[in-house]
């Protein structure tokens, strides 16, 4: 029977293929879109207004304390009802975007407050109006403290897609909840899953260790 | 919007929500308890000298590290009765987020031990002690305070890990959201509740990891 089940696997593979598209057009496209929101947030974070940065950590706080499935019902239930209808793949890229520019913004506002306040002055001092500050002075600095807990970040953000199958995205994880309908062998379909989101992420594993150990340096 | 927000329901639904966040409260507790024995367990064996235990567990906390927890939880789900073993799913889900944090907690705990500097190995090996006494006296006491926020951190993470555990049936915090809504349709109502109890959860775990933190600040500085 094993085997019988086994050739039914390989006879849809493709199927399983279409679903890592789907996984890694999600994830690419939320990987972008939260790394410049992020940047963005975290440097309006660290900056001096304090009502934006009561209103970002407000916004932060809300997605780090509640789970990514919440936020993903909350936005796919709730927006229809204040009348804006989604389909569930815009859905998800915006539940993506919202969860992940949050922790991006922790990191970015993290390694900006890492750097002394003296490099902030002596860039002041050195006629550089705040946009050339951060551009030439602080973030290349703080590059060094902010790279490696992103990378580690984007593992979690792809493996967070995951999540976005609940509203029927038709990605790896929806594509084996679907198929072991028919093919009941639980164990073989959810390794396949498995294995082709290993094949993604742990790439970037081995690249933020990578860099954990130089930067450390 | 807002302004027709039924609080009648939430009360009315009270009771529910409840009961799934003392089951959250639970499921939560009983899971880290598990997989820090886990983490200890999977990182004695990757520090090991012994090939045949330590990479079985480098395999483990890879694997786990870079696969997403859903499809761990139906992994096991769907896995476990094909072999046979058929528990429910309260006990599964269970499983699922102790092998997962486990994984997690055996990296924070290496990360401890080696925070601990090379030197004081040395000068424990040179007053004589062995492996065992090296860990027990001079090695766990320093890396073990290290430890502590970030296994309060991973306690957030497993908190808020266990809602996923309502998309198999287990009846917890955010399963009581899906209850209300698949009854009543009103998901506003019933997620901003379910958030609303989790960031609860959230704010006091937060504090209490900041304040370990600066426990540990305020260590190092004498």
């Amino acid at each position: 029977m094993m085997a019988f089940y086994f050739s039914r696997l390989v006879e849809i593979f493709p199927f399983f293929l279409k679903g890592l598209w789907m996984t890694s057009k999600v994830a690419f496209i939320s990987l972008v879109t939260c790394t410049l929101l992020g940047f963005i947030l975290g440097i309006f974070r660290s900056g001096k207004n304090k009502i934006v940065k009561r209103v970002i950590g407000f916004y932060v706080a809300f997605v780090r304390g509640t789970p990514f499935v919440v936020q993903v019902f909350i936005i796919f239930f709730i927006l229809p009802e204040w009348g804006m209808q989604l389909k569930a793949f815009p859905a998800a890229l915006l539940a993506m975007g919202i969860m992940g520019s949050a922790f991006i913004c922790e990191i970015v506002a993290g390694g900006i407050s890492s750097i002394s306040k003296g490099q902030w002055e002596a860039a002041a001092a050195s006629g550089l109006n705040l946009v050339q500050q951060l551009r030439w002075v602080i973030l290349p600095q703080a590059m060094k403290v902010i790279l490696p807990p992103l990378v580690g970040q984007y593992v979690l953000l792809i493996k967070d897609t995951s999540v976005v199958s609940v509203i029927g995205v038709m990605e790896l994880t929806r594509v084996g909840w679907v198929t072991v309908v028919r093919i009941p062998e639980g164990l073989m379909v959810f390794s396949l899953v498995g294995a082709l989101y290993f094949v993604i992420s742990y790439p970037l594993i081995l690249l933020s260790n990578y860099l954990e150990q130089k930067m450390a340096v | 919007m807002l302004a027709d927000f039924n609080f009648r329901v939430i009360l009315e639904y009270l009771p529910l929500f409840l009961t799934g966040l003392r089951s959250t409260f639970l499921i939560s507790i009983v899971s880290i308890g598990l997989a820090i024995a886990t983490g200890i367990i999977a990182c004695a064996c990757r520090i090991s000298g012994i090939r045949l235990i330590k990479y079985p567990a480098i395999a483990y906390i890879e694997i786990v590290r870079s696969t997403p927890l859903l499809v761990q939880i139906y992994f096991l789900y769907f896995g476990l009765p094909t072999l046979g073993i058929r528990v429910p799913e309260i006990q599964t889900g269970i499983l699922a987020l102790m092998l997962n944090s486990g994984a997690y907690i055996a990296e924070i705990i290496r990360a401890g031990i080696n925070s601990v500097e090379p030197g004081q190995i040395e000068a424990g090996v040179s007053s004589g002690l062995n492996y065992i006494q090296r860990m027990r006296f001079i090695i766990l006491p320093q890396a073990l305070g290290v430890t502590v926020p970030p296994l309060l951190g991973q306690a957030i993470v497993l908190v808020k890990d266990s809602a996923l555990l309502s998309l198999i049936s287990v009846a917890e915090l955010t399963r009581a959201g899906q209850t209300l809504t698949s009854e009543r349709f009103m998901p506003s109502e019933a997620f901003f509740t379910v958030a609303f109890f989790y960031m609860c959860i959230y704010f006091c775990l937060k504090a209490l990891a900041d304040w370990s933190q600066r426990k540990l600040i305020f260590r190092e500085a004498y």
